[in-house]
Formats: structure tokens, C-alpha cells, sequence
């Protein structure tokens, strides 16, 4: 709360330069709510179609938001933390983001799309050549979130690795404990190897040089060389470097002992999507990030980090806490979440997100309870009441995801290593 | 000509993005990029505007090498095939989109639902051409490395087939009833269960992707080895082969076919597509001139010595591509200087290929690179496009295939002129759809519903006993 003194905070490299939001939703099924999919505007038959996700996004762009992230997993949904609840009465199966997000990339053109990968059992070869193409089909919207997975009948789908059983109580078990630090370092090996991949062609390594018959500068392209502890990646890819150079790379942390997940933000991460259900726990937890960022050698790089938000919107604010009431009696428990859930009016959204912004959040990523209901009230209602407060853009002022961000095109690793200094300019600082 | 009793066949056309190979002419004023989404947006647009069966995607999961470099003479880079291909099924509503995808360097859970997710995402337009790998050359960029001993690659394919068509199979497809009053959303609790223990897959738990459209993609295969086609008689819908000309068309034909009722599948289960290349002109002398230019930008001098390098396995890079071949003789060691391409298994005897050569290149005044280009693979079909029209259809009709995928030399135009001049002429024979007729590939294939369609007693017996 109120132990870390606002003056004591590092200044955050990644605060917008005006006071403007940034703003995403996160789309789930018929949305957050585990009874989301009864209500009446809810579109429960249509959830494996295209035709469904394409609504969505295109209602999310018609609100200018920055971008959508899609949730995915490699098992079904399940009430329980670490395993499946075999219940009939709630959302289950579902397609993958990365295709998802494939499919509605050509029909929308300026919001930012990032689907969810789990780098426990995939490959950081294909998922970097799948975002980096995402980046093409979408011409530079791409980003992705990277998740781990410590279920056990997840990993039982691959059959290559065995994952203790344990409950949620047990999450800071010492067994547990070690497992969520493994999962973590591999998710952070992950990503760099996935970010090599992506810098492994230089912008200009295509040539299409005919008096030498060369299409490439060979020279151009690199080998990654990874090597962790869980997998080796040579490189170079065999996708050339996407249009915004580094697509942002997002991932959902929490405060844990291990600290594990903000390590992760800290070393990783464009992106970072907390938890914060106040200002104080937001000061502390902007804190923690920033210190993990400063440990990993980044201070001076941005890294946005928006609170997550499940919201159930509603003109009249006793509505909308009727309506959580009344979906908390249809699912048969009252939802709770990691999140904080609002309930309330778009206006009184307003103040909390402007509130919890000065704690150092560049933007919020809000879960709609009801994605039927309460996405078009994010668009159509607290859309317009940011942008009355003069905190939310009228129009979108870039064509990237990165841009959109305010993140610079970044330059080329390799590049940088072979070029930082010619022979020749190293000459002249010598002998000057 | 077809028999007089024999009813006429229709003919199946399909598509294949120029690729990584030297078919794809680089180098002509009129190519675009090989990546950007324009390219893939104007290729599968022409071939839906002509009523194609199906786009198709390759692959290749390492950069190719010669002599210890990346190869850079041909098209290098691809983008992901399963993105790409769901980016089309925006941009296309009935085309059929092929991926070809590596049984080696994936697992089945993952690539089983990425395939249900596309064939969801399209409509039932999705399929795949199962290939395998056994390098550890590409291996080294997966996590498992080049694990595979070369003998068991087919095993393995064969199980990861079987495996992801348990998958698949394991929604019936009417589980998800979503009934607001009672609030049942699954009318199983055991949606998706499966158990499977094999020699390459271990794995157990439930499918995550609901049953799709065509409830399984598609199966295409594409080796040519005894094996492969043993693994595509037994399981696969289309076979991808390389025989473009009429008799060894016909030969491949009558074995694969043949190979059909021991599995107990019948003549139609399985279609035969070749891939061929083509080039048209408003004459058929127009079209040999301008094939005989398409092959000399398809081979330069210097990827004449390098297709030389894959006989000799030696660095040839001192020869002169406009002068004699080598008198040397090719090193018959393992063969290390090209990586991570398939060409090289072809020259099973190097010795013979390379005095076959000389003699040949001795009796016509060849030069290396004249060599190269009289002797590699031609054009399928040069000609009018009335020559071609006819030619394909005589190719079908005497059963040397049912049709073909055609690789164009230019990204992305290249299909254009086929489908403004060839595929008019076909349809007014009455021998190409004119519009489709269903909606998924398997409709336009005239393939039945997969046979293994759940809803057995069998797979409700092995959910409740996992």
C-alpha cells in the first residue's frame, strides 16, 4: 500500500509521453465469466467459428483499442488451477490463438493481435516463424503472450516430460516452488530464442542480386547458436525478419515467493499484464517489475505494464452488479478471479483506470465478464467517456503494434554486432 | 483416348506457391515477394477464380546448405505454413488449403488441433501433406534434435498419422448442445478422451479442438519410396508424386492404385496428383522459345555447378560453368556438401550419373551449364494453351494421374495466364467444374466422410475405461 512512497519510484522509461490510456481486451470464449455463455447475447454455438472472432476484433477496432489478446492453452478449460474438472456446464474446447488470430488479421487493419503460446511443450522455432508471419499477414500487428504450463495433464498430451500433481494450495510447496522456477527460466530461454530467431535475417538480407545469380547476402543471415537447458535452436529461421523487426512479447505475471513470473517480465517481456486490485498494490507491484527490469540490465528499455481488469459494465451500476450476481447464480459459485472484477458504469471505470494509471500503468488489458454484452460497453461506452477525459485516442495514429505503443522499430542484434564499429571509423577513433 | 465404355474423368487442379527450389525464377522483372501476404492473397484468389480444388504450401524447416554455407542461389525463406493458411481461408471461400507438415519435428496434440483449428477456421477447407525427416541437420533447430534413425522415420509418420487421427476422432461432433435453460454446454464430460501407447507416442488425456466440418483435413502424402507408398495406400486421400511424364505417370498410377484393396480401399479413396510445371504461348513454337528462356533463368551458371556439386559431392566452384565438365571423378563418401535438401538422394549412382554426363555433354558440345538445363527437369507442359488443355486431359484420361498441382515459375502471376486461357478450355470439354459444388475439399475431391468417423461403441468404451 502505501510502503513504497510515489517519489521513491523509478521513473518509468515506458510512461507515454502525453496522459493518454492504453487500452486491450482479453477474449475468451463467451468471455470471463464461467456462465458468460447463458446470457442471452451470448453466441455459444459459434465459438469455433470465424465468423464469431471476426465480429469481436472488428468491434475491438471500432473502439480504437491498442490490441486483443486471445487465451489458449493445450488442454480444456477447467475450474480447477492444475487440473481438469470434468464439468458439463461451462465453456469447453476451443481453436488455437495463433490461427485465430491469423484468420482475423486480413479483415481488420490497424489493431494490434496478440494470440497466447505456451512454451512448455512447443517449439520456439515454429512459434517464432508463426508470429513473424502473423507480422506479414497482419503487415506489422503481431505480438504474442507467452504462458507456461505446470498442468500435469497437459504435459501427459505431449508425453515427454512429467509434471508433479499438486493443488493450488500447494503452490508454494518447495516441490512446487521448483517447478514454477524451471518453467519460468525455460519460458525466458524461450523467448530469447524466439527473439534471435526473429533478428537472425538482417532487414536487407534479400538481395535479388542478378549479375551475381544471389538472392540473399548470406552474410546477412545468422545462426542463433542457443543452447538452454530444455532445447538448442541453430537458426537461422527460415522466415525472414517481420515487418516491425521484434513483434512485442506479453505475459501474465504475479506476485509469487519465487518471484518467477516478474523475473520473467524483467527479463523478457515488451508487455507485462498484472494484477493490481487497488493503487497501493498496483505502486507495489509496479515496483517489484521494475526492479527485475533494473536486475536484468533493461532499465532503460520500455516495458509497458497494463492491469488486468474483469469488467461487467453497465449504464446503471446496480445492473451491473445484479448481473454478476445473477450469472455468479447460474454458474452456481460466485466467480472469483486473479483480477480484480469491476462492476460498475463506464464513467466510474474511468476513474479507477485514471486512478490506478498513476501508479505507474501505461494501460489496462479489461476481460469482458460477457463478451457480447460487455466488449461493445468497453467500445461504445468507456471508449467515448476516456476520450471525452481527453486520456484516449480519437483516431489511430499508427499502422503497427509498435507504433501504437510508442515502441521504436528496434535495430537488428546482429547487425549492431557486426557493424557497430567499421574497421575504418574504429581506425580514426584510435588515431584521433 | 479414353476406352469407349470408360466414363470420362474429372479433372482435379490444384495450385503450388513457387517455392524454395530453382523452379521459381527469381530473377524475371515480373517477381514479387515470396513472402508478404499480397503475394499468397493473389495467388489463392486466382486459383479460387478458377475453380482450383486447392492451394498447396511445402516446407522446409532449415535453410539449405552447400559446402558449408546457406545455398543462396535459389528463392531462400518461407513463412509459416499453418499461419499463412489461415490467413487465406479469410480471402477465399471455397479453395481447399494444403500444408505440408513434418511428422518428425512436431508432436500430434499440437498439430492435431492446428489442423482442426483450420479446418474450423476455413470451413472444411484444410488439409495435410504428412512428410517426414529423419536429419539431424534440421533437427537441430527442435528440441528433440536429429533423434530419428532413418529406418524408423516412416514408423513414425505412420503412428503420428494414427495418433492424430484418434484426435480427431475423439469428438463425435454433437457433444457441444450449449442449452441455456439447463445450462449443459457438453452433453459428454468425456468429449475428447484418448488413450494412445505406442512405440514412438506415449500420451493420454483429451482433445481440446471439438470435432471440425470435415472432421478430419485431408491426407495428403507425398514419398515415392516403397514405403511411402505403402503408407499412402494405407492411409492418405491424395498422393503428391513427381511423374509428370505419360508413362511413368501411368506406371505410378497402376502400383499405388493397385496397392489400394489390400488396405481395403477402393480405386476412388485414393487420387494421384503429380506436380507439374508448365509454360504457354500463343503458339506452341512461342511457348518452346519461351521455355527454353524460363529454363536459363531457372539455371545460371553458378547453380549449374552447384546442381553439378550434388553429383560430384566435391567443391566445383573453380570450374567454369560455360566449359567442360569436370574429368575428375565424384567423391563417393557420405555425402555432406548440399544439406537439407532432397535432390541429392536421387543420384544413387554417381559414378554412372557422371559418365553418362560427359558422354553426353561430349556428344551435343554441352557446356556444364548447357548440361544442366537439357538435362534436369523441364517444363511438364510447354505449348498453346490449347495444346496444354489437351495434353492434361490425356494425361487423365489414360489413368496417368487424376489430375495435377501445378507450379508455377512465377511468385505470384504465375497462375494467372493458366486460369485465363487453360481452364476455359477445359471446362467447355466438360472435364473441369465450372463452379463448385460443395463446400469443403473433401467435396471437391469426391472424397467420402473420413471411414473412422466416431460415434462407435469403440471410442465410448476406451474414454470410460481411461
Amino acid at each position: 500500500m502505501s510502503s513504497v512512497p510515489s517519489s521513491a519510484l523509478p521513473s518509468s522509461p515506458a510512461q507515454p509521453s502525453s496522459s493518454a490510456l492504453r487500452l486491450a481486451v482479453a477474449l475468451d470464449g463467451a468471455g470471463w465469466h464461467p456462465a458468460a455463455w447463458r446470457e442471452p447475447v451470448a453466441r455459444p454455438r459459434d465459438l469455433l467459428t470465424a465468423g464469431y472472432w471476426t465480429d469481436l476484433v472488428t468491434e475491438a477496432e471500432r473502439g480504437l483499442l491498442d490490441f486483443v489478446t486471445i487465451e489458449d492453452a493445450l488442454g480444456l478449460q477447467s475450474s480447477h488451477f492444475t487440473e481438469p474438472d470434468g464439468r458439463t456446464d461451462q465453456v469447453r474446447g476451443r481453436l488455437d490463438a495463433v490461427l485465430i488470430a491469423a484468420r482475423v488479421a486480413p479483415l481488420t487493419s490497424h489493431i494490434g493481435l496478440l494470440p497466447t503460446v505456451v512454451a512448455t511443450h512447443t517449439e520456439p522455432f515454429h512459434i517464432s516463424k508463426a508470429i513473424a508471419t502473423l507480422d506479414y499477414v497482419s503487415t506489422g500487428r503481431a505480438g504474442v503472450r507467452v504462458q507456461v504450463s505446470a498442468r500435469r495433464n497437459e504435459a501427459a498430451h505431449f508425453g515427454r516430460r512429467t509434471v508433479p500433481s499438486f493443488r493450488i494450495e500447494e503452490l508454494e510447496s518447495p516441490a512446487v516452488q521448483e517447478l514454477t522456477l524451471d518453467l519460468f527460466d525455460e519460458a525466458a530461454d524461450y523467448v530469447e530464442a524466439v527473439r534471435r530467431l526473429w533478428d537472425s535475417w538482417e532487414d536487407d538480407a534479400e538481395i535479388r542480386d542478378v549479375a551475381t545469380g544471389r538472392f540473399v547476402d548470406r552474410d546477412k543471415l545468422h545462426y542463433i547458436d542457443f543452447e538452454g537447458a530444455h532445447f538448442s535452436v541453430k537458426g537461422p529461421s527460415i522466415t525472414p525478419r517481420p515487418p516491425q523487426g521484434q513483434p512485442p512479447v506479453g505475459a501474465l505475471a504475479h506476485d509469487t515467493v519465487t518471484g518467477a513470473p516478474f523475473r520473467l517480465l524483467g527479463r523478457s517481456a515488451d508487455l507485462g499484464f498484472v494484477t493490481p486490485h487497488d493503487t497501493g498494490q498496483a505502486r507495489t507491484i509496479v515496483a517489484a517489475v521494475r526492479a527485475e527490469q533494473d536486475a536484468a540490465g533493461r532499465a532503460g528499455e520500455p516495458l509497458h505494464l497494463f492491469g488486468d481488469l474483469v469488467v461487467l459494465l453497465d449504464g446503471d451500476p446496480a445492473e451491473a452488479a445484479a448481473r454478476k450476481e445473477r450469472l455468479d447464480g447460474l454458474a452456481g459459485y460466485p466467480y472469483t478471479s486473479d483480477a480484480r472484477i469491476f462492476t460498475g458504469s463506464p464513467s466510474q471505470l474511468a476513474d479507477l483506470l485514471q486512478e490506478l494509471s498513476e501508479a505507474g500503468l501505461t494501460g489496462f488489458r479489461l476481460r469482458p465478464a460477457v463478451v457480447g454484452h460487455d466488449l461493445p460497453a468497453i467500445t461504445r461506452g468507456l471508449v467515448p467517456e476516456l476520450q471525452r477525459r481527453g486520456v484516449f485516442r480519437h483516431a489511430y495514429e499508427a499502422d503497427t503494434l509498435r507504433g501504437l505503443l510508442g515502441l521504436e522499430r528496434p535495430a537488428n542484434r546482429y547487425a549492431a554486432a557486426s557493424g557497430a564499429i567499421a574497421p575504418e571509423a574504429a581506425a580514426a577513433v584510435t588515431t584521433a | 483416348m479414353s476406352e469407349p465404355r470408360k466414363p470420362v474423368k474429372q479433372i482435379h487442379l490444384a495450385a503450388h506457391f513457387p517455392g524454395v527450389n530453382n523452379t521459381t525464377v527469381w530473377s524475371d522483372p515480373q517477381a514479387g515477394s515470396h513472402i508478404e501476404f499480397s503475394s499468397f492473397a493473389h495467388f489463392a484468389r486466382t486459383a479460387e477464380r478458377a475453380k482450383f480444388d486447392f492451394l498447396f504450401l511445402a516446407e522446409g524447416l532449415r535453410l539449405r546448405e552447400q559446402g558449408g554455407k546457406i545455398y543462396d542461389l535459389d528463392v531462400v525463406g518461407r513463412p509459416d505454413t499453418f499461419t499463412i493458411l489461415s490467413a487465406l481461408a479469410a480471402v477465399t471461400e471455397r479453395l481447399g488449403l494444403t500444408g505440408t507438415i513434418n511428422s518428425t519435428f512436431n508432436e500430434p496434440y499440437e498439430v492435431a488441433r492446428q489442423f482442426a483449428s483450420l479446418d474450423h477456421l476455413s470451413d472444411g477447407r484444410a488439409a495435410w501433406n504428412v512428410v517426414t525427416s529423419w536429419d539431424a541437420f534440421t533437427g537441430e533447430n527442435f528440441r528433440r534434435g536429429g533423434f530419428l534413425p532413418q529406418e524408423e522415420r516412416y514408423s513414425r509418420a505412420k503412428e503420428f498419422l494414427a495418433t492424430a487421427n484418434e484426435l480427431f476422432d475423439s469428438w463425435r461432433g454433437d457433444e457441444i448442445v450449449a442449452d441455456r435453460t439447463t445450462g449443459t454446454f457438453l452433453s459428454d464430460a468425456k468429449a475428447g478422451a484418448f488413450v494412445h501407447q505406442g512405440q514412438h507416442f506415449d500420451i493420454e488425456g483429451q482433445f481440446n479442438v471439438p470435432a471440425s466440418p470435415q472432421g478430419r483435413p485431408v491426407i495428403f502424402q507425398a514419398g515415392d519410396s516403397e514405403e511411402g507408398r505403402e503408407f499412402a495406400a494405407a492411409g492418405a486421400d491424395a498422393i503428391f508424386s513427381r511423374y509428370a511424364t505419360l508413362k511413368e505417370g501411368q506406371a505410378f498410377y497402376t502400383d499405388v492404385k493397385g496397392r489400394l484393396a489390400r488396405h481395403g480401399r477402393t480405386h476412388d479413396q485414393l487420387l494421384i496428383l503429380p506436380a507439374a510445371t508448365f509454360v504457354l504461348g500463343d503458339t506452341d513454337a512461342e511457348a518452346a522459345e519461351l521455355a527454353r528462356e524460363v529454363r536459363r533463368q531457372q539455371v545460371s551458371g553458378a547453380t549449374a555447378l552447384k546442381h553439378l556439386e550434388f553429383v560430384w559431392n566435391r567443391d566445383l566452384s573453380a570450374y567454369d560453368p560455360d566449359g567442360p565438365l569436370p574429368d575428375i571423378d565424384p567423391d563417393l563418401g557420405e555425402h555432406t556438401l548440399a544439406r537439407g535438401r532432397a535432390q541429392v538422394r536421387m543420384y544413387r549412382d554417381p559414378l554412372a550419373t557422371a559418365r553418362e554426363w560427359r558422354e553426353l555433354a561430349a556428344a551435343n558440345n554441352w557446356s556444364i551449364r548447357d548440361l544442366v538445363i537439357e538435362t534436369g527437369n523441364r517444363q511438364a507442359f510447354v505449348g498453346s494453351a490449347e495444346t496444354v488443355a489437351t495434353t492434361i486431359n490425356e494425361f487423365v484420361q489414360a489413368d496417368a494421374s487424376d489430375g495435377f498441382i501445378l507450379v508455377p515459375h512465377i511468385t505470384p502471376g504465375g497462375l494467372d495466364v493458366f486460369a485465363d486461357t487453360v481452364v476455359p478450355l477445359l471446362q467447355e470439354r466438360g472435364v473441369f467444374r465450372t463452379e463448385y459444388e460443395g463446400t469443403t475439399l473433401r467435396d471437391h475431391l469426391g472424397l467420402a466422410e473420413p471411414a473412422a468417423r466416431p460415434g462407435t461403441p469403440e471410442r465410448g468404451e476406451r474414454a470410460v475405461a481411461s
